[in-house]
């Protein structure tokens, strides 16, 4: 049992770490709150007054608001669900007996390495482009029409360039999960003659839960937020504006502070939405 | 506890596994081979593959227009620094939820957590005004701090889902020894949660390393990483795949290496405590 | 190194000043990785070894990081740059905020009287020039000569758009891979809105009536919308929603478009045979019209100026008189010939014997005295500029519509809905800003 000194102790250990993101949350949401309430424009003189809420009902009253909603949740489930299911099965493969299975887990972790902008200056130059691109000379080799991925199927072709970078992170976590399944129970279940699907079902599945909780927990805190992908490939035309995209465009391109900064909170609001609703399911699963 | 299976069923698997990780690997492959092309040769119709004349050219060329030397540096140090400073704040708070847990500890992880979720974009005015006052634009440590404050949640839970992992009773034992609490971390926890130090710092390396927004609003030209190294290629007047292939290359090249190397402390790291 | 830190947040400038007679100043550039601008950089020793106690530092971006940077520092005075690379749309609006240091006061040798009068005209402000023409361009036809003597056809030294139209259906050659005509689809104000809204003028449309009321709405830009479409449905390249200047420079040079109307500058480099595989066919015209007395090009300078936040303020002008100097142009004509020198800024170099010689020269020069920044269109406008509105919230505005345009190009909406759209958020847009 812990004593009353070591609780103290705790706490101060715990202080640095509590306080200073504490600071990093707080100072620049209070002055985003601020400004939000504000009409600033810096290319009109800054600080033209308060402005009251203004700018909260010009943001969502925007035609590109709940277009942008929608492509944040179509590109962070698109990319949970491909990572995962992809995942899962890739990390079965992995597991199973075979040659050279080291080499295999370097060649699949390598892209979780490349920097954001370089995978998607590499996928849109090299590989999406209509004329240039591999996919191009890949479709044409077919006697096929080429794909214009980044106008035709542009959310999807966002959504295949960030599940390749996050790929190798869900299939690696649910490897190990995977490897520490006790194998004697799979054994005893085929002897009973219980079907492969059905032994994934019952088995497997229920054993990677965990894993694959984290896995999406880790994920969407990352998705939420991925602006480089789209700044280098569309530039949130072919409707791959998020809301993220959306407030850097108020806030840098339109350089309208107040309504940017309105724009922000919503953003943390629906971050905070997500995050109360992962971490039921999270809180849930850590116990176990 | 072997699984018997026979050589077919394992060729099949090699095969399976081999081809889908040279699907996974090749748009970096790709980018390597082009890197050594002409210009010409890497849009040339057909592509080719490995048949073409290698040049070092490209690599040549950036070498000659860009400060190679000075963004990697600036990129291992901001990485670097902010994943060491990190660790040395998120090692004692770690510890006492680990080990010391409270109603609230799963509650503050949580929190910690959720203010990863704020969105960048939304704040960099604020922030920006703050690093004019306080004078840390375009500066390394400016930004070791910020990549610091924006991993250090990862890196609090990763080391409290290791800490966790270790035995209670070992620290109880040592406690009836008499073992203060400095020694308790120094000689007894340290060496136990080494490994899973290692990991943390490894992954949060490479995630502060591959971080792209502030790395390339918050510098100039003195703190600029890598990734402000890849916007000065990216999209020029023409089509120069070859030196953007060049240009990329570098960038990734020292963080793919390092990460093959480690790769083993790396998984480990990534399993966040989901494995027992 | 970080000695410097410290000196340049504070307010001291005088021991600044003090200190640059003896000690090495650093001044910061921020500039695009434009071919010119990458030549330049190779060619700062000339620089250096005459000012051998100014560092210079690059901050060489990609187009539209730059613009984030540059803007987001000038709009929060970060004074992160002594010396940054604008075009023609920053310079009035900054230079009415007093964000730029005016450069009358540059060198007399400078001599600012010979920078052509049009590129000078929108780079000054209240009679004070607030920055220094890099290079200046408009835009062009540029054509396939051969592919036009195939099809049996001439093209005029100033087409109209139903000739554009007829010479595009001539040269469209799919099976081959040759497309009749090239032109920006890339969402951006940049991209796609430059062109766009220089097309509009020579149809007599404008983006604002006198009473800042947008004009989506009217004839002028449904016919302009929907020209443009038809050549591109018919007689583009695959993806052109995608293609900006750069997808089509490598187009053209690969030899697959058969015109392409675009900058000025594009001209050295189609005509380069190092790049271009059809450097020796390639013609120029003036951009097209239809018949109202204004042709679709635009103008635009990149030019660099000097922050008023700047603690290097002497240094930086050193600098920006040397690299918009005639003798710049001489150095790049000595080194890398008088094709590439930085075209369009000055009436000198289109007078040199040398550079008359250059295929597209005259072609430059005639495209850029045609446009007439304050009198764009057909009818009268509250606004300055050719292929843009100098108003601080066009670029946010131009953007989104571009968006829409470019997504009526990709056929996820019609050229009615796209309208109907851009005028509805520009309408909204302008609304916040209070006009």
């Amino acid at each position: 049992m812990a004593t009353q000194h070591s609780r103290s102790a705790a706490r101060l250990m715990m202080a640095p770490a509590v306080i200073l993101l504490l600071g990093w949350m707080l100072v620049p949401l209070t002055m985003t709150l601020f400004f939000s309430f504000k009409k600033y424009l810096p290319m009109r003189g800054g600080d033209l007054g308060w402005v009251g809420f203004d700018n909260y009902i010009r943001f969502v009253t925007s035609s590109a608001f709940w277009p942008s909603v929608t492509a944040t949740l179509v590109i962070v489930l698109g990319v949970l669900f491909i990572t995962v299911v992809f995942g899962v099965l890739l990390a079965i493969l992995l597991d199973q007996p075979m040659w050279g299975q080291g080499i295999v887990r370097i060649l699949v972790i390598a892209p979780f390495f490349v920097m954001p902008t370089v995978s998607a200056l590499v996928w849109k130059n090299m590989f999406m482009d209509p004329v240039n691109g591999l996919f191009a000379h890949l479709w044409q080799a077919f006697g096929l029409t080429p794909v214009e991925w980044l106008s035709q199927a542009s959310l999807g072709s966002i959504v295949m360039i960030v599940s390749w970078q996050w790929l190798p992170f869900a299939t690696l976590i649910l490897l190990t999960a995977i490897q520490s399944l006790d194998s004697e129970q799979l054994e005893a279940a085929e002897m009973d003659g219980a079907p492969a699907l059905s032994r994934f079902g019952f088995i497997t599945l229920p054993h990677l839960s965990r894993a694959i909780t984290i896995v999406v927990l880790i994920q969407t805190i990352f998705l939420l937020s991925i602006f480089a992908e789209i700044f280098v490939t569309t530039q949130g035309s072919f409707g791959t504006r998020t809301l993220t995209y959306l407030i850097y465009q108020r806030v840098l391109e339109s350089q309208n502070i107040g309504l940017g900064s309105a724009g922000g909170i919503y953003a943390v609001i629906l971050a905070n939405i997500m995050a109360v609703f992962l971490m039921r399911i999270v809180g849930k699963n850590l116990d176990a | 506890m072997a699984r018997s299976v026979t050589t077919q069923r394992k060729i099949i698997n090699t095969a399976a596994a081999w081809g889908i990780g040279f699907l996974i690997f090749f748009p970096i492959l790709w980018t390597i081979l082009t890197s050594f092309k002409t210009e010409a040769t890497a849009i040339a119709d057909p592509p080719v593959f490995l048949a073409f004349d290698w040049t070092l050219e490209n690599y040549e060329v950036v070498l000659e227009r860009s400060n190679y030397a000075r963004f990697l540096w600036n990129s291992v140090f901001i990485a670097g620094g902010s994943t060491l400073l990190g660790l040395i704040i998120a090692i004692p708070a770690a510890w006492s939820m680990a080990f010391v847990p409270s109603r609230r500890t799963k509650d503050i992880l949580l929190w910690m957590l959720s203010t990863k979720m704020l969105p960048a974009v939304g704040v960099l005015y604020p922030i920006y005004l703050i690093f004019i006052k306080m004078g840390l634009l375009d500066s390394r440590i400016g930004l070791t701090v910020v990549l610091m404050l924006i991993n250090l949640p990862i890196i609090v839970w990763m080391l409290y889902t290791y800490f966790r992992e270790i035995p209670g009773e070992i620290l109880e034992a040592s406690r009836m020894d008499g073992a203060t609490l400095k020694d308790e971390i120094l000689y007894v926890l340290t060496p136990m949660a080494v490994p899973g130090i290692a990991s943390t710092l490894l992954l949060n390396f490479i995630l502060a390393w591959n971080e792209a927004f502030w790395t390339l609003n918050l510098t100039a030209a003195k703190a600029a990483p890598l990734t402000a190294f890849i916007a000065s290629y990216s999209s020029p007047e023409g089509l120069f795949y070859a030196k953007l292939s060049a240009a990329s290359t570098m960038a990734i090249a020292p963080i793919l290496i390092l990460g093959w190397f480690s790769q083993k402390q790396l998984v480990r790291g990534l399993t966040f405590g989901a494995v027992k | 190194m970080n000695l410097t830190m410290p000196l340049r947040f504070t307010s001291v400038a005088a021991i600044l000043a003090a200190n640059a007679a003896y000690a090495e100043t650093t001044i910061t550039i921020a500039t695009v990785n434009n071919g010119d601008m990458i030549r330049m950089q190779g060619l700062t020793e000339d620089f250096t070894s005459k000012n051998p106690d100014i560092k210079l530092e690059w901050v060489t971006l990609e187009e539209n990081v730059l613009r984030q940077r540059v803007t987001q520092d000038i709009a929060a005075k970060g004074g992160q740059f002594d010396v940054m690379t604008i075009g023609t749309y920053e310079v009035p609006i900054w230079a009415k905020q007093d964000w730029l240091v005016s450069l009358e006061d540059l060198p007399a040798e400078w001599d600012k009287d010979d920078i052509l009068p049009a590129i000078r005209g929108g780079l000054t402000v209240n009679d004070n020039l607030y920055a220094a023409p890099f290079y200046g361009e408009s835009s062009m036809v540029m054509y396939r000569k051969d592919l036009m003597a195939d099809a049996g056809m001439e093209m005029p030294e100033a087409p109209t758009w139903d000739q554009i139209a007829k010479a595009a259906e001539a040269m469209t050659d799919k099976e081959k891979g040759i497309y009749g005509i090239c032109l920006r689809g890339k969402a951006g104000w940049g991209e796609n809105m430059a062109f766009l809204s220089a097309m509009a003028n020579s149809y007599g449309a404008r983006w604002f009536d006198e009473n800042w009321t947008p004009q989506f709405d009217t004839e002028e830009w449904a016919a302009t919308l929907n020209t443009y479409m038809d050549l591109m449905n018919n007689y583009g390249p695959p993806g052109a929603s995608t293609n900006g200047f750069n997808e089509n420079l490598s187009l053209f040079q690969q030899g697959k478009c058969g015109m392409w109307i675009d900058a000025t500058v594009a001209a050295s480099f189609v005509t380069n045979p190092t790049d271009s595989t059809v450097a020796e066919h390639v013609g120029f015209a003036l951009a097209p019209d239809n018949g109202l007395g204004k042709r679709g090009n635009w103008l635009w300078a990149w030019s660099l100026a000097i922050p008023a936040g700047s603690d290097a303020t002497e240094e930086a002008k050193k600098f920006v008189a040397w690299a918009t100097s005639k003798e710049y142009t001489a150095l790049v004509a000595e080194n890398e010939g008088w094709a590439n020198v930085p075209p369009g800024t000055r009436t000198s170099l289109y007078e040199n014997e040398e550079y008359k010689k250059v295929p597209f020269a005259e072609m430059t020069l005639n495209s850029i005295n045609s446009a007439d920044p304050t009198n764009p269109t057909v009818d009268p406008v509250p606004y300055t500029g050719v292929q843009f509105v100098a108003i601080p919230e066009f670029a946010g505005i131009a953007t989104q519509v571009g968006q829409e345009f470019s997504a009526a190009l990709a056929g996820q909406q019609s050229v009615e809905e796209a309208l109907e759209k851009a005028q509805a958020l520009t309408a909204d847009e302008m609304e916040a800003a209070g006009y």
